[in-house]
């Protein structure tokens, strides 16, 4: 990859639009992350570490990761298929797949939670059948997972089709006339090439799973202790006037978006020097 | 949860990638000892206190351990959930109407009223004022809620249960001074100063509490004095006005689901234990109006006797929703947004 050398500041309206640029991200950016933290804090620390070790904190941990653990390696597999299949492939309505890869973007997360209630809830056009054969999904783990599942739907996706795309299908021909079947190509040739991009996508799809509120929150039915993610467990905390337990809570999840971000800044160094990989 | 288990997380993933689930969660945990209490939002403190000393009496009694597991949000959204499946053993609302919505659908007996005493309402709660420290607005009862320069802050009556018993309650001052006529400019004239409609009483109060917003706050009486004792003393005061409403939220057993699970005597029992001395007790220490005059003598100078009239002046709940907060109601006849 060729790099830019970014051009030295020189006139003072560059040196304003910089500061306006930094002011603006310490006021929308760092104020917020700063007042997460303070209020965990105010208490002290043991206060903070106590309302994370409530039972109800740790089963909503729990079931953030688990929720995290089901979604993430399905959009995985999703979205490397269909990035492959889009950038790789020629076929009929790949516009449409594309479009429908996207779609979740476009839709409120209240909408990709509402549309399980009404085919899995009991008055949904499923639900009377789930309810003859026992099976439960909305208000229980499937349910806070289908909702994940739609929402972060196009993260991997939408890393790799761009980097599948600019690769191109070159050394994959050049595989397949040396004779490798389509499995080794994709494991020997495709799959190192898009790996960065594929752990970025995961990241960034790890992100969004365990910090979803409003689709988990339309499915979760709000029980305590048994369908509340980290997200919901800090409304819930909040409207009890646990404010320290609420912001603690928060910086928790605060400080997984950060451990996110941390790997992602490695990634990308990672990519821009591909020697040192 | 106790029981995320690797099977669980297992038969979960396989659930979700062919579209179905194993069930045997609720089922098993039921049979463990469990309820799921689903109910509003200004009950957070009281059933946590109630569900600890019951899950103590129901040990002594039986020598079963029990979990009970807590639900809260707006009545309406609440009961809509139960209705889309979420499996309440038992449901504490803010109004007998939701839990009707929730027996229409055929989940419990269309006579579950009669079926505890007191229809089914083991505390009541009234409507009161809550406002900041020295009342700097000078409001006294409900005609200065509508001077001009108040701003007044009830959530939505669409989705919350307290917000009804507000507008009725207003709506009832209103109709004392001269019918439906100035009943109806009365709350029209209210409305019109709310700069907000939250969705849940918990929601109003922090926006009144922690926001800022608004002079007063039309509150349950209970959750008025929950928020002075959050926001610590000297902030809020609380204004009894000359006239309100009997507040009756009500509960129930969810009859299908506690058959479904197996939990129907335990369900009853923890209904049950709502109206004994202990039960009533834990009522009124949370601000709650027990039934028993007995429990609530202690606390007679925070729950003053008031005028209170009832939802049977409105010819009970049914018409009242009907006639008030039906699409096209009274409602939304005086309401305007923005």
């Amino acid at each position: 990859m060729r790099t830019v050398e970014p051009l030295p500041v020189r006139s003072a309206g560059a040196v304003a639009l910089i500061a306006l640029g930094l002011g603006w991200l310490a006021l929308v950016v760092v104020l917020p992350l700063a007042v997460v933290f303070t209020e965990a804090l105010r208490r002290g620390a043991g206060a903070a570490l106590a309302a994370l070790s409530q039972p109800d904190a740790l089963a909503a941990v729990r079931m953030t990761l688990l929720v995290a653990a089901i979604s993430v390696p399905l959009n995985t597999v999703f979205g490397v298929a269909a990035a492959w299949a889009v950038a790789k492939f020629r076929f009929r309505g790949k516009g449409l797949l594309v479009t429908l890869i996207d779609l979740p973007f476009s839709m409120s997360p209240v909408v990709s939670g509402l549309v399980w209630v009404l085919l899995f809830g009991a008055n949904g056009w499923f639900g009377p059948m789930l309810q003859a054969s026992g099976v439960k999904i909305v208000f229980a783990v499937p349910g806070l997972v289908l909702a994940t599942v739609l929402v972060t739907l196009p993260f991997v996706a939408r890393e790799l089709i761009p980097l599948m795309q600019e690769q191109g299908v070159d050394e994959e021909a050049a595989a397949v006339t040396l004779g490798a079947d389509g499995w080794t190509v994709f494991r020997r040739v495709t799959l190192p090439n898009i790996r960065w991009g594929l752990l970025y996508g995961v990241l960034l799809c790890n992100a969004r799973a365990m910090g979803e509120f409003g689709a988990v929150s339309v499915v979760s039915g709000h029980v305590r202790g048994l369908t509340e993610t980290l997200p919901l467990h800090v409304e819930a905390l909040y409207n009890d006037y646990d404010t320290v337990g609420a912001f603690a809570v928060a910086s928790l999840l605060a400080g997984l978006a950060l451990v996110t971000l941390a790997a992602k800044t490695a990634l990308e160094r990672r990519d821009a020097h591909p020697g040192g990989a | 949860m106790q029981g995320l288990s690797r099977r669980d997380a297992l038969a979960t993933i396989g659930g979700a990638g062919l579209g179905v689930t194993l069930a045997g969660h609720a089922q098993a945990q039921a049979s463990a000892g469990a309820l799921l209490n689903v109910s509003y939002d200004a009950t957070r403190e009281f059933y946590r206190d109630v569900n600890g000393a019951f899950a103590a009496a129901w040990k002594t009694r039986t020598g079963q351990d029990v979990t009970i597991r807590q639900s809260h949000g707006g009545s309406g959204a609440q009961a809509r959930s139960v209705i889309d499946g979420l499996e309440a053993d038992v449901v504490s609302l803010a109004l007998a109407y939701d839990i009707d919505q929730i027996a229409s659908r055929g989940l419990l007996a269309p006579n579950w009223q009669s079926r505890l005493p007191q229809n089914s309402s083991p505390y009541t709660s009234t409507i009161v004022f809550l406002v900041r420290k020295g009342n700097p607005k000078q409001i006294r009862d409900w005609g200065d809620l509508t001077r001009p320069g108040v701003q007044v802050i009830t959530p939505n009556p669409k989705t919350s249960g307290g917000a009804r018993w507000n507008f009725l309650a207003a709506y009832g001052y209103g109709y004392r001074k001269g019918g439906d006529t100035a009943a109806r400019k009365f709350v029209a004239e209210l409305y019109s100063r709310t700069p907000v409609l939250d969705t849940g009483a918990r929601g109003a109060t922090n926006t009144f509490a922690r926001r800022g917003l608004g002079d007063v706050l039309l509150a349950w009486e209970n959750e008025a004095f929950l928020s002075i004792a959050d926001a610590g003393p000297g902030r809020f005061e609380i204004v009894t006005p000359s006239v309100s409403i009997l507040a009756e939220p009500a509960v129930a057993v969810v009859d299908k689901v506690v058959d479904r699970h197996g939990t129907r005597a335990l369900a009853e029992a923890y209904l049950r234990f709502l109206y004994t001395d202990e039960g009533q007790a834990l009522a009124a220490k949370h601000y709650l109006r027990p039934r028993s005059a007995k429990a609530i003598a202690p606390y007679r100078d925070r729950l003053p006797r008031m005028p209170l009239f009832t939802i049977d002046n409105f010819g009970g709940w049914a018409k009242a929703q009907k006639t008030f907060f039906a699409d096209g109601g009274v409602f939304d006849q005086i309401y305007k947004p923005g």
